[in-house]
């Protein structure tokens, strides 16, 4: 049942990027672009898929999951040097190219090279991760 | 309202009905970032099987969808060696962050989360910033 659920949920969030015009990168850049011809569509995205979390975190409050085990807890980091300067990381190459993660992922099947280049590159990146937090972490 | 944000409005409950899903049935967030960063790393063995089902479905529900429709809007720029780049960044970037869009955006902001915020605000003006570079001071967009 977990599978099947994630599947169809992978499913049902790919075919939101879709619909809501995430996949095209020109939109994601018109949104991203302040100074220039802004183009709003972002924020009315952002603001859909928010509304029914604002729900789902409030009933986890009272449940548990319910295919089993616990939610999960809010992370106790921090704001750290490790979020701020990843997160500036992937803001410069979002807007270099006008993808993030799950935009790339659900575009894959008619993105072509240019989204097989971008995705090849994005796993060598989430590789050179680990080794790097280790080395930072050890100094 | 041009037919554009209404479209949005929609895929974007989509995408927080997915997550709300993902959140109340699977116990899991939904973060794009992390859920592919888990099988690449290979940190997510404990639950492998989960993360390759979501994944496939982000793939093949848009890949029936976009050929339903006869193609979908992809690409502004075929630069390869910039999408390269940007691939780089965008992986190390989120890795290091913990979280992408969907997981720090989507699901840290609607929980409050201090973390979500700043990972947020962080990313959309880096964003901003290489938007501009590129467009109005490169000319390459």
């Amino acid at each position: 049942m977990r599978l099947i659920s994630a599947f169809l949920i992978g499913g049902l969030f790919g075919a939101g990027l879709l619909v809501s015009g995430m996949t095209d990168t020109r939109k994601v850049q018109g949104w991203l672009d302040f100074f220039g011809a802004w183009d709003p569509t972002l924020a009315f995205v952002l603001g859909g898929a928010i509304l029914p979390m604002l729900l789902a975190w409030r009933l986890t409050r009272t449940r548990a999951p319910v295919f089993g085990g616990t939610f999960p807890k809010p992370s106790t980091e921090g704001i750290d040097g490790r979020l701020v300067t990843g997160s500036v990381l992937f803001g410069m190459g979002w807007g270099l190219s006008g993808l993030c993660p799950g935009p790339a992922i659900a575009s894959l099947s008619f993105g072509g090279a240019p989204g097989a280049v971008f995705m090849g590159a994005m796993v060598l990146g989430m590789l050179a991760a680990p080794p790097i937090i280790r080395r930072v972490s050890a100094a | 309202m041009p037919i554009e944000w209404i479209q949005g409005l929609l895929g974007g409950l989509m995408i927080g009905c997915a997550g709300a899903a993902f959140l109340l049935l699977n116990g899991r967030v939904m973060g794009a970032s992390g859920i592919i960063g888990g099988i690449v790393d290979g940190s997510g063995r404990s639950n492998f099987a989960e993360r390759l089902a979501f994944t496939l479905g982000l793939i093949l529900l848009p890949a029936g969808l976009a050929m339903a429709r006869g193609g979908a809007e992809t690409f502004a720029s075929d630069n390869l060696t910039l999408l390269g780049i940007a691939g780089l960044l965008v992986g190390l970037g989120t890795r290091l962050a913990n979280g992408c869009t969907s997981g720090h955006g989507v699901c840290g902001l609607s929980r409050f989360s201090l973390r979500g915020l700043v990972a947020t605000l962080c990313y959309i003006g880096a964003g901003a910033v290489s938007v501009l570079a590129l467009r109005h001071g490169l000319g390459m967009l």
